[in-house]
């Protein structure tokens, strides 16, 4: 029950985007259809997945035992590059279809601020290497669901008759900043 | 000493170890690629239309070195890019006959009746969704321009309420076919005067009122084609490229001027 409520909070409540404005530059860059925004958002599920159970074994068996935990920003920046990158590699090798869904989207998520978010809030708040795992899953899910939300209303709004001060990002910027302020109303349910 | 000691050794080892691993993995996971890509690819124009029906130069490139693709399969580069191509692949190239993209409708605003009046977005897509676009006849181009907008080498305008191709600037990728709602642009021969300039399926009348520059499916065309290279199918004239000679005896023939002899 108390990794459902992780999920669930991590998903809704807690979303990446909408409540702690983490991983702005790709939801603004690829959410321009649909179809690459999907793309984006199971590429960070499958990284973010990764990337919070690595980074837990290294800060628990590591950082904390030799008592450099403070250096942890570091060794997560050094682990979540080397990570996207041998996956990227194992991809290419082992399933040219996965790669060629996923990687042109690998490289971007590298030096993304949700992967290395996702992995600080999981050592501050103590989490288990379970408990991380589901956050990281949670965080993902949350990421993706709302860039392809956000994907679906840019192309309704790239048809649509926007007056010309608003054309193009200014408008883009505002509903997200509406979609902000409707993902709050999740705050009440945990 | 040792709170900088430490930190050092262990960033340090951990950086070591993980570009060992990725150096170990970049040979162990090296996937092999055919010289003849890259060569390929520098031949290709690199606009990525798409085209060739592939998803770009890229994907083209790779299909062609691999022999799923021919090498003339480049719409846009023509001979030129194909007998480059063809000189890397060891194959000689046959000329690709260059085509042009051309929009199978002439009901400009001073011809083409009515049904209502459109004031929404300039979108053929939308349009088309509200009973057919603003055009009496339900063929013809809703000129609202999502063949312009498509266009990457700015070789289609809306003139008079309906698109036409600028053949010299047309490299017959087919953007503008893939974006027509109402699929009125087909690629046909550069070299063909003769083509017909509508689309309507309607019977006779119908087409006679709705336009006065319909085809009405007389076939005045037919009958006095001396090589038989135009055939009347549903009311509408249609012109065999491989057997039209360009003599233009239908233009002559023609009552409403459908069939036109166009440079």
């Amino acid at each position: 029950m108390n990794l459902f409520i992780t999920l669930l909070a991590a998903v809704f409540v807690n979303n990446f985007i909408f409540s702690k404005f983490l991983g702005i530059c790709p939801f603004l860059g690829v959410s321009k259809k649909v179809e690459t925004a999907a793309g984006m958002g199971i590429a960070v599920i499958f990284v973010m997945t990764l990337a919070s159970a690595a980074t837990w074994l290294v800060h628990k068996f590591v950082l904390v035992s030799l008592g450099i935990e403070y250096m942890y920003n570091i060794a997560f920046i050094l682990i979540i590059a080397s990570l996207v990158q041998f996956v990227e590699m194992f991809i290419k090798k082992s399933s040219p279809s996965l790669y060629q869904a996923l990687g042109v989207y690998l490289p971007l998520i590298t030096t993304n601020c949700a992967v290395l978010g996702v992995t600080v809030t999981n050592m501050e708040n103590g989490y288990g290497f379970l408990q991380s795992l589901v956050n990281g899953i949670g965080a993902a899910v949350g990421f993706a669901l709302a860039i392809v939300l956000f994907a679906g209303v840019r192309e309704r709004i790239a048809s649509s008759p926007i007056p010309k001060p608003f054309q193009g990002f200014p408008i883009a910027l505002i509903t997200a900043g509406l979609m902000s302020i409707a993902f709050l109303g999740f705050s009440g349910m945990l | 000493m040792n709170a900088i000691i430490t930190p050092i050794l262990v960033l340090g080892c951990m950086g070591l170890i993980f570009g060992a691993i990725l150096g170990f993995a970049s040979i162990i996971f090296r996937v092999e690629k055919d010289p003849k890509v890259d060569e390929v690819r520098e031949c290709l124009p690199g606009a990525n239309c798409g085209g060739c029906g592939f998803a770009g130069c890229d994907a083209l490139a790779d299909a062609i070195a691999s022999g799923k693709a021919a090498v003339n399969a480049c719409p846009v580069g023509g001979s030129v890019v194909a007998e480059k191509i063809g000189a890397i692949m060891g194959i000689k190239a046959d000329a690709s006959e260059k085509k042009t993209a051309f929009v199978m409708c002439n009901g400009d605003c001073d011809s083409a009746k009515d049904k209502y009046k459109y004031y929404g977005v300039a979108d053929c897509d939308l349009e088309n969704g509200l009973n057919g676009g603003h055009k009496a006849c339900s063929y013809g181009c809703l000129g609202d321009g999502n063949c312009v907008k498509a266009c990457n080498f700015d070789a289609i305008h809306v003139v008079n309420g309906v698109a036409v191709v600028d053949k010299e600037k047309c490299v017959a990728c087919g953007a503008c076919i893939k974006a027509c709602p109402k699929h009125l642009i087909e690629l046909v021969p550069y070299k063909s005067k003769v083509k017909v300039a509508c689309s309507s399926k309607d019977m006779p009348k119908a087409s006679k009122d709705n336009c006065s520059n319909a085809c009405m499916g007389c076939k005045l065309c037919e009958k006095n084609c001396p090589f038989d290279a135009v055939h009347i199918t549903d009311f509408l004239a249609k012109v065999d490229y491989s057997k039209c000679k360009q003599c233009g005896k239908c233009l002559e023939k023609c009552p409403t001027k459908a069939i036109q002899k166009r440079a």
